[in-house]
């Protein structure tokens, strides 16, 4: 091929995939055109129609998500359960998975495909039966969630945490030891420091699946009391008589910006995080 | 070394361990046992054999639901596949510019969650349908199965993209130039070279997207919420309804043997999906 037909193909592709990115970002731009619309002007086939001088609603519909509808509340839910889970998942899997990678022993290789197994069994067999063990153990508030997604998340980081260790030195760690550090601080200052990679995709992972769950966090928490961010959304959907159609519109919004502005800072580490956690997967 | 990190065991592996325990391996066989139980809370459990799981295979929307998740599984695994593929080899072409941007751009959808792409969907869908005057989502099963693989795909492209991206990146240069000096064309390129290069891509791809489309159920619940009628209802949704939308101490039993099944089909299906495209991995 030519250099110049190259370029030509080239330019060709631009062009295709610029439009496909327009039609990608569409729906969340729809949304956002809807959200600034009055409430009566919202229906279902005008969806597509950009707000005029006279159905404008400017922020009033963002206004009333945040002070009617407990958005702010919510969003501290999530964000508090998000960051503990999260956290928990990487500090005590990572401790774990260096104990599996490092001992030898039967309870290791038990536990190691227990693990393995956990990621592939469906959350519907053990919904019912987790929700009630939550409420027997009072594991039932935002505060102490974390432990139930620990318990829950550590398949797959415990999985790929331990298969990251295969290609750590052992010598480093022998060296350390052999200096007079005890396993806690070879571990601390040796071990997880070299674990950075593999611990930034699986935050990532935990993190995306942890801030957008619904059925656990609906069936654990007690509704009335709190509400996580999917949990809102679908509680306004679901609730009975007139869904005000703004205000819903402008809580999706809310929802996702925070989103897009994490992605676009942390843009580089997430496709790389998530390219990295596939291979090893 | 090893025996001074067993006597640490109780820090390090402790504390996963009892998670785990409460999370997922307490959970697991209380589920397993009470599917052969007659119940409504978890404490009056009654034993009855295997009546829970004959009453599973006469449950006919137990039957459809499993009709509805293979049609869409296969409809959905094959289209995010050969698009995202598609993607990545356009993405990885010399000099084409703008690579980042799209990159981004495709991947997003990823981070919204199931419920909230749902929400979207459904008003974007139930536009189009008015306008073409169709009736809405809610009482149109063809417009809901279709919607909920144009939803997949939107959400789960990007991500195998990303995946295949890394995958094709890792094909050694010298075997496509190789390739090139011995005379093949690129469509011989793509499939005897590059192809069984990236197998373990689309194996890891296959594997994801075929367990996606089995376990969905909150893209399902927002955007058909199984209408009309349980015509788009899928296996998890079918199961979460048996559970909850229904009073009587007959339903948690089969709610719960019918969880049993499908974490058996979703276990032999990835085993024997596994296996088949693994074998065709090549060593480098």
């Amino acid at each position: 091929m030519t250099a110049s037909r190259k370029r030509f193909v080239n330019s060709i592709f631009t062009v295709v995939l610029g439009v496909l990115s327009v039609a990608y970002i569409y729906p969340v731009f729809m949304i956002l055109i809807n959200s600034l619309k009055q409430e009566n002007s919202i229906t279902t086939n005008g969806a597509f129609t950009l707000p005029t001088a006279e159905t404008f609603a400017g922020v009033t519909n963002y206004v009333s998500a945040i002070e009617a509808q407990g958005f702010l509340r919510s969003l501290g839910y999530s964000l508090f359960i998000t960051i503990s889970s999260v956290a928990a998942i990487l500090l005590f899997c990572s401790m774990s998975a260096w104990y599996l990678a490092r001992v030898k022993s039967i309870f290791s290789t038990a536990m190691y495909y227990l693990c393995v197994f956990s990621m592939v069994v469906p959350f519907q067999m053990v919904m019912y039966t987790l929700a009630s063990t939550a409420d027997t153990l009072k594991l039932n508030t935002p505060w102490n969630i974390w432990i139930i997604y620990l318990g829950f998340g550590a398949g797959l980081a415990v999985f790929m945490i331990t298969g990251f260790m295969k290609s750590v030195p052992l010598e480093i760690e022998e060296a350390a030891m052999i200096d007079g550090c005890n396993p806690i601080r070879t571990f601390f200052s040796i071990v997880m420091p070299m674990l950075k990679p593999t611990l930034v995709s699986v935050g990532i992972l935990e993190a995306m699946w942890v801030w957008n769950d619904y059925l656990l966090p609906t069936l654990v928490l007690d509704i009335k009391k709190y509400k996580t961010i999917p949990m809102l959304i679908q509680y306004f959907r679901g609730s009975y008589g007139r869904v005000e159609m703004g205000p819903m519109m402008a809580c999706i919004m809310l929802t996702i910006i925070p989103i897009i502005i994490v992605y676009l800072a942390g843009q580089k580490h997430i496709i790389k995080g998530v390219a990295a956690g596939a291979v090893k997967g | 070394m090893e025996k001074a990190i067993k006597r640490y065991a109780p820090i390090f592996v402790l504390p996963t361990f009892l998670a785990f325990t409460i999370g997922f391996i307490v959970p697991f066989f209380q589920g397993l046992y009470l599917s052969f139980c007659q119940f409504t809370t978890a404490k009056n459990a009654k034993f009855i054999g295997f009546d829970n799981y004959i009453r599973v295979f006469q449950d006919e929307t137990f039957l459809d639901s499993f009709g509805f998740t293979v049609m869409f599984a296969i409809v959905s695994i094959l289209s995010i596949n050969i698009i995202a593929f598609a993607l990545a080899m356009i993405l990885t072409r010399d000099n084409l510019k703008g690579t980042n941007v799209f990159r981004t751009v495709f991947f997003m959808p990823n981070l919204i969650g199931g419920i909230v792409l749902g929400y979207i969907w459904q008003i974007l869908l139930n536009c189009v349908l008015s306008i073409v005057g169709e009736p809405l989502l809610a009482l149109n099963s063809t417009a809901g199965y279709w919607g909920m693989i144009i939803l997949m795909c939107w959400q789960q492209i990007g991500y195998m993209m990303i995946i295949y991206i890394a995958g094709i990146q890792n094909v050694p240069e010298a075997l496509v130039e190789a390739a090139a000096i011995d005379g093949a064309t690129s469509w011989q390129t793509l499939t005897k070279v590059k192809l069984p290069m990236v197998m373990p891509s689309i194996t890891i791809c296959v594997f994801l997207t075929l367990t996606n489309s089995f376990k969905l159920f909150d893209q399902n619940l927002a955007l058909t919420a199984g209408e009309p009628r349980h015509a788009t209802e899928m296996l998890a949704l079918n199961i979460y309804n048996t559970f909850y939308a229904r009073a009587g101490a007959q339903w948690k039993g089969l709610g719960q043997a019918k969880a049993v099944v499908f974490c058996i089909l979703v276990i032999v299906i990835s085993l024997i999906q596994f296996r088949a495209t693994h074998s065709k991995e090549v060593q480098q």
